[in-house]
């Protein structure tokens, strides 16, 4: 049970501080588009009825993934772990490789502030297009933070408590920035935090769906380790093969 | 009602973003769970053979995008 602990502590919580800071990252964004162009008001109210609305699914949903045997759970949890790990692996090392564009928060803010401009000043005391984008955003944004920490925290005992708090210490953090900035998080190295979690995601994925399939693996629990390593590896190699590609069909 | 369909387009984006990337995937989780386990391979193997087969998957996904452009 120790080596459970040691081996898989560290990086949950890692992962989901990792994944749930640029989800919450890309929500601050528009909230603060929100905030800027229609109030504080209404943009605080959607954001606020969207975090009641998450509250209230985890507490809903929440205690029924106790119930479900480990096993399935980790063929489930693991496949759709490795579907959306090895998704923002791939992206992140193609936008390393600079084959796609990187993600601009700055010109995300300025698109999100041109749309609200146009859609006219509210008279009304509750802005209805504030509080509808600042809730549609966060509650898209919350879903995935919900669905990272019970994807890295449901695979193993004890591990849905630290993936939460590392989840609940990244909304902190973001809010905190977000006030005392004041502006969208430009200077957050997005990618490589996006290539930082995918590695660990895809890495959760595999031992997760390895365990749940019955596959034995060299180290037991510490192979975990091994394979976040082993994915490192590969997505470094990655980028360096497409940007050797990239220029070779820029010079031909 | 258009957020509750917006929020249900994101959740699938979660997961596929590249079609044959994900196909790819979930048939090499499938080869894993119901192929190798018949090939009488030795049970030490099993983990080194999933991992292998996922970077593979990555390597070349990516790249058949890189040299896309």
């Amino acid at each position: 049970m120790m080596s459970i602990a040691w081996a898989h502590v560290g990086p949950t919580i890692l992962a989901a501080f990792l994944a749930s800071t640029v989800e919450f990252v890309e929500a601050l964004t528009v909230v603060l588009a929100v905030g800027t162009v229609r109030g504080w008001r209404g943009a605080l109210a959607g954001a606020g009825a969207a975090l009641l609305v998450l509250l209230l699914l985890i507490l809903a949903f929440g205690p029924a993934l106790t119930r479900i045997p480990l096993a399935p759970m980790q063929l489930i949890v693991g496949t759709l772990l490795l579907l959306f790990g090895m998704r923002w692996l791939r992206k992140a090392i193609l936008r390393a490789a600079g084959i796609i564009p990187l993600h601009d928060e700055a010109a995300a803010f300025a698109q999100q502030t041109r749309s609200l401009q146009a859609q006219g000043r509210s008279t009304r005391r509750w802005d209805g297009v504030a509080i509808a984008a600042a809730f549609e955003i966060t509650m898209i944004e919350g879903i995935e933070v919900v669905f990272i920490v019970i994807a890295v925290g449901a695979g193993g005992p004890g591990l849905l408590l630290p993936a939460g708090l590392g989840a609940l210490a990244a909304l902190v953090a973001v809010v905190l920035l977000g006030l005392v900035v004041h502006k969208p998080l430009t200077t957050i190295p997005e990618n490589a935090l996006k290539f930082t979690v995918g590695v660990l995601l895809s890495a959760f994925g595999a031992f997760w769906l390895g365990e749940g399939i019955g596959l034995d693996w060299p180290g037991d629990d510490w192979s975990v380790l091994g394979l976040i390593a082993g994915f490192l590896a590969v997505a470094l190699a990655t980028v360096s093969i497409c940007r050797t590609r990239r220029l070779s069909a820029g010079a031909s | 009602m258009a957020w509750v369909k917006t929020i249900l387009h994101e959740a699938f984006g979660l997961f596929v973003d590249d079609g044959s990337f994900a196909v790819a995937i979930l048939l090499w989780l499938g080869v894993n769970w119901q192929v190798l386990p018949r090939l009488g391979l030795p049970p030490a193997w099993g983990g080194p053979i999933l991992f292998a087969g996922l970077a593979l998957i990555l390597l070349e996904s990516a790249a058949r995008r890189a040299g896309r452009r």
